[in-house]
């Protein structure tokens, strides 16, 4: 069984990743300690993951990787996160009534944090039924899996770098790779110091509004909690209510964050380096900026007109200036780039809010971000490529390249894009599909809005969706079935799909 | 002068033939037949030989020249000629060059390949078009400091909407500046408040973008616009060149080019270009794109035959302007009599061009305006001159001479002169003086 495929080498690298993720769960551990909680979970997950990790690791001791190995490598490092994330769930859950204590519901949750999705089986939201160190380690694989697990290896393992262009252009979101530095581990190591440095700079500020009273529920935990879920475009917070906890002031500071984590991080690089104008000149960033403004904009008239029901979180909107703006931003702000926090139960506004909501999801974040969807790059893309399709039917003669910032789209990257907006839209399509039919043979009845968003939320790695799987609503009544097809969604959708779907067309067509 | 032309070739033929008169000219090929034959032509010291290399060279005498001309239709032998001859002694040098990219090197860095002046001939041909093209009411129109800034003449009609305007009314233009106006035979030194009057002649001196947007204004009836259609066919350099131009003055053209992969490259080059790939010379699809109705065709094609035919046909579907590019210099007397509006040689631009410099002294260009009353110079600024250091408004105080400072340009960029533009050595400056002063102002850079 080869299949034109040395896998020894993606398991061996493999290893070592996983070694590392050992490393990781110091921080749970320390929360454990400070809480007085039991360390005993976490001292065996990591001594298990670190067994795990030296065992695999050799299998091969000195990994070469060609392409087909660094494609095989990066889709199996995401569903070993996943799989390594389920240790502590399952040790903290064994005997007791958890919901996580499920291996198929752990596997979700864990996927769901690593790929930064945001939804959640976890039956009751809060540290009386959880520890505080188990729900950190939910908030901590969010914050992991943002910039992206491959490249914070590239940025830290040598081993890993040599082979660094090759695997980040795999994971990286957006059509290609951008290289800000000869050197893809010093590229590697900016964005994760950019990522790190956001993180920072916004626990220290959700603290600061604690510190002056603004924020009472915003303590230090919380605050380090949300600081790990913002920046990844994550969207799990230990609070049942989301951001919907805690106060205005909060809820502003949040929707800028959650913006810039929707941006191409490549971009601040520049900034950083004196040439802001790169950034403002960037179409894709105007795009995005400029779909944020529009939708919030529309999504604000429409609540102060009244499409929100007066409900108990998120308040009165309606003839409401400031709470109707602030409710459209915010949530826009959270679902147009994938995060996924709500300050409202968005579930039970009109259809006509949902919609735009739902259109909002189809967006995406920017290529670079730590954003999943389709990519507002690639939509401008397709945008101009229909355009200059129907141009040239009127004028069959015509040359006409694609222009993407002044610099021409080559053809054969136009064609990977038009593939991969189809495939994702009709991987969404048929999981909706499968999701509903899956559900009603267990006997519950998916609205259209239900279905679809469900397939929706997981593959573009948003979170919540209407109805049952709103924002404070939860994935577990989900069969088996339909949780494991959503694992795979949120693993191909965190990875663009193409990587894991040639590692299997390579498998099934490659001798 | 002792001048030595390296390449008898149409280009080095012409040149000598208008050198030898006034000075001594060497003329230097390879084939031993050709230089043979032209020892008989013109009154010239003929020496057959690679150019390129210090033997011949010093044959020429070339360590006494006060100029080398590198003409042939290479490339690189006339960069290593202007190269070599400048290990041998301190000639002004001159190279002809089709490839831009050599032309922007040298830009870059003058000195570079011991080149003092290239020109570059495709550039200069696709120049010529788009004056052409783009100046039809222009009276007079040179080109200064590189093609960086223009100097046009116009006659102010009576109809013409600048007509009865103040120069300031009518100077809406960031980077242009009106130097000079004529009124019955006189020159006036405009100011802001001068009134332009039907029958004016106005020169003014800018970009060449702003000297299109002033001429739209004084002729809008025969100036072309941004709507007119402007179609270039063939994507040789010269037809890319001219297209790249007429992009610069915010014109769309369209541009028809038969290779695949040329067009692809061309449409990846002109971002507000319509680049076809077709053939231009089927007559089906020039009328489905509605060639005829085009207000300007260029033909640009490699082939001077296929060029004719174009022209014709275009000619023939009621095209009302065409211009063609003509190879071959024999043709172009054929060309216009067939009906073709303007024929354009590449080599008799070139040797025009090169000949214009070597009759002015050197650091100067110089246009001769209305009957020598006044003229137009480019002056580079030495170092420690009167001008260097001074602001513009100082030395019209200071200079009791009448001139205008029209245009200077810093490090190849346009700086747009201000009272307070205060100059630098080094800077080009592009001013108009009264022919009486000419030298006197000369004297002072």
């Amino acid at each position: 069984m080869s299949w034109g495929v040395n896998w020894k080498a993606s398991v061996g690298l493999l290893g070592v990743g996983i070694k590392y993720l050992a490393v990781t769960m110091l921080v749970p551990l320390a929360v454990a300690v400070a809480y007085g909680e039991d360390v005993w979970v976490f001292l065996v997950s990591m001594a298990l993951v670190a067994a795990i990790g030296l065992t695999v690791e050799r299998v091969d001791r000195d990994p070469d990787l060609g392409p087909r190995e660094a494609l095989l490598f990066v889709s199996l490092a995401w569903l070993a996160a996943a799989l390594i994330g389920t240790i502590p769930y399952l040790l903290a859950g064994y005997g007791t009534a958890s919901t996580v204590a499920e291996p198929v519901n752990a596997l979700f949750e864990s996927m769901s944090g690593f790929t930064t999705t945001g939804a959640t089986v976890l039956g009751e939201i809060s540290t009386d039924r959880h520890s505080h160190a188990l729900l950190m380690w939910r908030q901590l694989t969010q914050w992991l899996g943002g910039m992206g697990i491959i490249v914070l290896m590239i940025a830290i393992l040598p081993e890993v770098a040599v082979n660094g262009a090759q695997l980040m252009e795999s994971e990286a979101p957006g059509p290609e790779l951008q290289k800000l530095t000869p050197r893809i581990a010093e590229t590697a190591r900016a964005l994760w110091l950019i990522y790190f440095g956001f993180t920072v700079v916004y626990i220290a500020i959700l603290y600061g509004l604690h510190l002056l009273g603004m924020a009472p529920n915003m303590g230090l935990y919380n605050a380090v909690a949300h600081g790990f879920t913002t920046l990844p475009t994550g969207g799990f917070s230990p609070e049942a209510d989301s951001i919907a906890a805690f106060s205005a002031a909060v809820q502003w500071v949040v929707i800028p964050f959650m913006v810039v984590a929707g941006v191409n991080f490549a971009l601040f690089w520049h900034v950083l380096r004196g040439e802001a104008e790169l950034m403002l000149e960037n179409a894709e960033f105007r795009v995005y900026a400029g779909a944020l403004a529009v939708v919030t904009a529309v999504l604000a008239v429409l609540l102060f007109r009244g499409a929100a029901p007066p409900i108990e979180l998120g308040g009165a909107t309606e003839g409401v200036t400031e709470n109707s703006l602030r409710q459209a931003a915010f949530q826009i702000g959270s679902l147009l780039n994938s995060t996924g926090y709500a300050t409202a139960d968005f579930a039970q506004w009109n259809t006509d809010a949902q919609i735009l909501l739902m259109f909002a999801m189809f967006i995406g974040g920017s290529a670079g971000s730590t954003g999943g969807g389709v990519k507002i790059v690639r939509w401008i893309i397709v945008a101009k490529t229909i355009r200059r399709e129907l141009f040239t039917t009127a004028h069959p003669d015509v040359v006409q390249p694609v222009r993407l910032n002044g610099s021409v789209v080559d053809e054969d990257a136009i064609r990977g894009i038009m593939v991969f907006t189809l495939l994702y839209l009709l991987l969404f399509a048929l999981s909706a599909v499968f999701i509903a039919l899956d559900t009603a043979r267990i006997g519950i009845q998916l609205s259209v809005l239900e279905s679809t968003s469900a397939s929706l939320a997981t593959i573009g790695n948003i979170g919540p969706g209407f109805g049952r799987l709103g924002p404070f609503g939860n994935y577990e009544f989900f069969s088996n079935a339909s949780k494991l097809l959503m694992v795979f969604l949120m693993w191909v959708g965190r990875l663009e799909i193409v990587p894991v779907l040639a590692v299997f067309i390579s498998a099934i067509d490659g001798r | 002068m002792h001048v030595v032309i390296v390449g008898a070739g149409e280009v080095g033929t012409s040149i000598a033939a208008s050198l030898a008169s006034d000075h001594e000219v060497v003329v230097v090929d390879v084939d031993p037949d050709r230089a043979e034959q032209l020892k008989y032509e013109l009154d010239v010291l003929t020496i057959a030989g690679d150019g390129t290399t210090t033997g011949i060279q010093t044959a020429a005498n070339v360590d006494e020249a006060d100029m080398i001309i590198a003409c042939t239709d290479d490339d690189r032998t006339n960069l290593v000629t202007c190269g070599t001859a400048k290990t041998l002694g301190d000639g002004f040098t001159i190279a002809r060059v089709k490839s831009t990219e050599y032309l922007r090197t040298w830009e870059g860095n003058e000195g570079a390949f011991g080149v003092d002046f290239m020109v570059c001939t495709d550039l200069l041909t696709a120049q010529n078009i788009v004056r052409v093209i783009g100046l039809p009411a222009a009276i007079d129109v040179d080109p200064f400091a590189s093609g960086l800034v223009q100097m046009a003449e116009f006659e102010i009609a009576a109809e013409s909407p600048v007509a009865g305007q103040t120069v300031s009314e009518a100077d809406r233009f960031e980077s242009l500046t009106f130097v000079g106006l004529f009124r019955d035979g006189e020159m006036i030194i405009p100011r802001g408040d001068t009134d332009i009057g039907a029958g004016d002649r106005a020169v003014v001196i800018g970009s060449p973008e702003s000297v299109q947007s002033f001429a739209n204004d004084v002729a809008p009836e025969t100036t072309p616009d941004r709507a007119d259609e402007i179609v270039i066919v063939g994507g040789s350099e010269i037809g890319y060149q001219t297209a790249r131009l007429l992009e610069e003055r915010e014109f769309t053209p369209r541009l028809i080019e038969r290779d695949a992969d040329r067009a692809r490259t061309l449409a990846e080059d002109l971002p507000n270009t319509i680049v076809m790939e077709h053939d231009a010379t089927d007559t089906e699809f020039l009328s489905r794109e509605h060639v005829d109705e085009a207000d300007i065709v260029v033909t640009a094609l490699r082939s001077d035959e296929k060029n004719l035919l174009v022209s014709v046909l275009a000619k023939r579907m009621g095209v009302d302007r065409v211009i063609a590019v003509v190879d071959s210099p024999d043709y172009v007397t054929v060309f216009e009599e067939i009906g073709i509006d303007i024929a354009i040689n590449p080599r008799t631009v070139t040797a025009e061009e090169i000949t214009r410099f070597t009759y002015e002294s050197i650091a100067e260009n110089i246009a001769v305006l209305e009957n020598d009353q006044a003229e137009v110079l480019e002056l580079e600024l030495t170092e420690g001159c009167r001008f260097a250091g001074r602001s513009i408004a100082e030395l019209v105080e200071e200079i009791d001479v009448r001139f205008v400072i029209g245009a200077i340009t810093r490090n190849h960029a346009l700086v747009t002169p201000r009272g307070d533009t205060v100059l630098e050595p080094g800077d080009h400056v592009i001013l108009l003086v009264d022919s009486d002063s000419v030298s006197e102002i000369a004297s002072m850079a």
